[in-house]
């Protein structure tokens, strides 16, 4: 029984090795070049921003609001749809168990009103080959169409964001160090630079954006501020989403809410995962316990 | 070992098979095998690797039904898989983070080896095919982990592709033909994709071999003593031993499914859910944890030998880390196989194990950064004097360094720098990595001369006993 509680111990602590070691990965990451570059790593060393109550999602058994979903499919579409598109998600996973518009009426999310109604009124349109004339045309979507950003293709979302590309929004949460806490702390981390740190045109500094302040700082380089530059304005400056539900607008309420929309679109199987492994563990642990009593059972005359 | 066939083919049917193909005799012999009765859960760990293989496989066909070897089209196609595909978002979390079991599992099994002695006479063949399998399992994760086409899996693969370019004479072809062209595109994911369906059946092939090897000799046990008298040291294969190892393998698939259902990302990368972009490199390319430790070794190497460049010794030294798995029955000269009799061997074999485990952190961390400061940041100046050579002076103090750098002439090119002093993860992995070639080249070939082992039990049935009844004198060093 020694060897076997040894084995356990070895076991746990190799698991745990396995754990510790992406994440030490993360934790000393090399700051990421250049504010245009699509990294994962996240900026800097403090903390990042949280909402009170937390993430309640990321919890073992957490789930999501719905209304916090469609409140933050409300701020996706006024405002993060003017530049970032979602094309890994289609209009009818909106409609699909666990997603914002989810009707238990509407099994089938293609035939949801409220999702036919947001795709025939989205504001990026689907570019289509026109039969008559055979140019391409934009029509509005439907529920099985992808939901796109609002450029033809990447070179035309440099040319018109001074060279940066907003990166697709679909998966951002799982590309990001800290998922949801991270799309939270970008959007409200737009403070004014400190003294001593020269913003180049067309650039914005924030504390949690992945990147580099030394070249644009003057002073003790071990006092540099955390954070780097991005090409993108502060979102939520001029936001003034109007809640269907009647939660005030502040710029906190926005970005929690489109930070816990982003992280149910980009794992959207999430819940029915944690669902299905509050079932099978259990199940494992009983039947484990079978197994070893059995085990005892049958080497008990055994001297071993 | 394995004594005469026990099997009697009972109805007509059986014995019309048996003269044949004596496929039920092979069967009941298999399960019929004669098992020291003394294997702790350490031995738990082949049948958990066999339940591994089988996982990954059955899991990967179903991917392979919905996956698009296209560089335009893998990643969309792999999230496709995790979002639109029935239950795929199972089979994909269940195949992506079942290679790290099997890794986690084929690591136990290689230790247990390792530190029982189960490589040496007559058993030096089963430890060979392993190391064959655990190489291949090497190649098919690293393909496998390049076919979801994110930031990591491209640049990854660019990172080992370049390895084997560096290699003299052969290396620029081979790579070549890894790549299918000059650079990773479609003909590489393609061709990736074909070898990672193609080596897990040779993986499985091999397998055969090492339990067709395993079958001659027989299992080691715990006190490497071999079986002297069937009867009284061993037990039937089934059911004493399918259901102590069913008990282990389903214990490994708790911990399994908690990845699987609580933390699916956590032994990947976030850069991984960024699609692939060869104009843009991540700031910190890693492999998975399971490669970790021979990145490590790869990256301690930054001094030149001779005519050997740093970047060649480090290939060197990474591929010998594994290579030198095969000779280990011959390295180790020591007659007695279970380190429970060898004191010494034991204490460095614990400490090969963290040294192991350490480098996996050195893998995982920047080279250049600290371990541990020993004092405070500093401020290095850097300048040119007027004689054109490059000065750097160290100050704590940020207003002396400026008073400083504002005293020289624009022309100096001065800049100030932060200069932290401590302990690099580049010398733990050169401590960490010189030590593991130490362990097999020095340690374990002369260990086996000059270390005096315990006294050990007269066979395996001495040993069981012992632990139940009042020891006698002279066994006392046994355990």
């Amino acid at each position: 029984m020694r060897i076997a509680k040894l084995a356990l111990a070895g076991l746990a602590a190799l698991a745990a090795g396995a754990i510790a070691l992406p994440s030490l990965a993360q934790e000393h990451g090399a700051p990421a070049a250049g504010g245009e570059a699509e990294h994962a790593a996240s900026g800097g060393e403090h903390h990042l921003l949280e909402p009170k109550g937390g993430w309640p999602h990321e919890d073992y058994f957490g789930t999501f609001d719905q209304n916090q979903l469609q409140r933050g499919f409300k701020v996706y579409s006024e405002v993060c749809s003017a530049c970032h598109g979602m094309k890994l998600l289609s209009f009818r996973n909106l409609g699909e168990q666990g997603g914002p518009f989810f009707d238990a009426r509407y099994p089938n999310p293609n035939d949801n009103p409220v999702v036919k109604q947001i795709a025939a009124t989205f504001v990026n349109q689907i570019p289509t080959v026109d039969p008559d004339s055979g140019d391409m045309v934009k029509m509005p979507a439907k529920t099985s169409d992808r939901i796109l950003g609002p450029y033809a293709n990447d070179v035309a979302a440099r040319v018109l964001n001074g060279g940066a590309l907003p990166p697709d929004l679909s998966i951002i949460t799982k590309a990001r160090h800290g998922g949801a806490g991270y799309v939270y702390s970008l959007l409200l981390g737009y403070n004014a630079p400190p003294a001593g740190l020269t913003v180049a045109a067309g650039q914005h500094y924030n504390a949690y954006f992945g990147g580099d302040t030394a070249a644009s700082w003057v002073g003790d380089p071990r006092l540099k501020p955390p954070g780097g530059f991005l090409a993108m304005a502060w979102p939520l400056e001029n936001a003034n989403v109007t809640f269907d539900d009647g939660i005030p607008t502040t710029k906190e309420q926005m970005a929690h809410d489109v930070a816990v929309f982003l992280a149910w679109a980009g794992d959207p199987k999430a819940v029915a995962r944690k669902q299905m492994g509050a079932a099978v563990i259990p199940f494992l642990i009983l039947l484990s316990l079978l197994v070893f009593l059995s085990y005892k059972a049958l080497w008990r005359n055994v001297e071993h | 070992m394995s004594g005469p066939s026990t099997y009697e083919p009972k109805t007509g049917i059986e014995k019309w098979l048996d003269t044949r193909l004596p496929i039920i005799r092979f069967g009941a012999d298999l399960m019929d095998f004669p098992t020291p009765k003394n294997l702790n859960y350490w031995w738990t760990f082949g049948g958990i690797l066999a339940v591994c293989l089988v996982i990954q496989i059955v899991t990967g066909i179903v991917l392979a039904m919905h996956y698009v070897a296209n560089t335009q089209m893998a990643f969309a196609s792999v999230e496709r898989i995790m979002r639109d595909v029935d239950f795929g978002w199972l089979i994909r979390n269940i195949h992506a983070n079942g290679a790290s079991m099997f890794f986690l599992a084929v690591y136990v099994h290689m230790f247990r080896g390792m530190y029982y002695g189960s490589y040496k006479n007559p058993r030096e063949v089963i430890w060979i095919l392993g190391v064959v399998i655990y190489f291949l399992m090497m190649a098919t994760a690293f393909m496998g982990y390049v076919l979801p086409w994110g930031q990591m899996s491209f640049h990854g693969s660019a990172v080992i592709t370049n390895l084997i370019g560096a290699i003299p004479l052969v290396g620029e072809p081979v790579k070549t033909y890894l790549m299918g062209g000059p650079a990773i595109g479609d003909a590489t994911l393609n061709r990736f994709f074909s070898l990672h369906y193609l080596l897990p059946f040779v993986i499985a092939g091999i397998v055969v071999l090492h339990i067709w090897a395993l079958h001659v000799p027989g299992n080691n046990n715990p006190t490497g003593v071999s079986v002297k008298d069937v009867k009284k040291d061993t037990v039937p294969f089934h059911p004493y031993y399918t259901v102590k190892d069913g008990f282990a393998i389903i214990v490994f698939l708790i911990l399994f499914a908690l990845f699987v259902f609580y933390f699916p990302n956590a032994l990947g990368h976030a850069d991984n859910s960024i699609e692939a972009n060869p104009l843009q490199t991540p700031a910190h390319i890693v492999p998975e944890w399971y490669l970790l430790p021979f990145y490590a070794i790869l990256r301690a190497i930054t001094f030149d030998v001779g005519p050997i460049p740093a970047k060649l010794l480090g290939v060197i030294a990474m591929f010998g880390a594994i290579l030198i798995l095969f000779v280990l029955p011959w390295l180790d000269t020591s007659k007695v196989r279970s380190m429970r009799y060898r004191p010494f061997a034991r204490s460095i074999f614990v400490v090969f194990v963290f040294a192991a485990i350490g480098l996996g952190f050195c893998g995982a961390n920047d080279p250049d950064k600290l371990v541990f400061k020993t004092q405070a940041d500093q401020l290095a100046l850097t300048y040119n004097n007027t004689n054109g050579q490059p000065q750097r002076e160290v100050f704590d103090d940020y207003a002396a360094a400026s008073a400083k750098m504002r005293s020289l002439p624009p022309t100096a090119g001065a800049a100030i720098e932060v200069q932290s002093t401590g302990f690099k993860w580049l010398w733990l992995s050169q401590i960490l990595g010189a030590y593991y070639f130490l362990y097999f080249l020095v340690l374990l070939p002369l260990l086996g001369v000059i270390e005096k082992p315990k006294a050990r039990p007269a066979s395996i049935a001495d040993s069981v006993r012992k632990k139940h009844s009042p020891a006698p004198a002279a066994a006392v060093a046994a355990e």
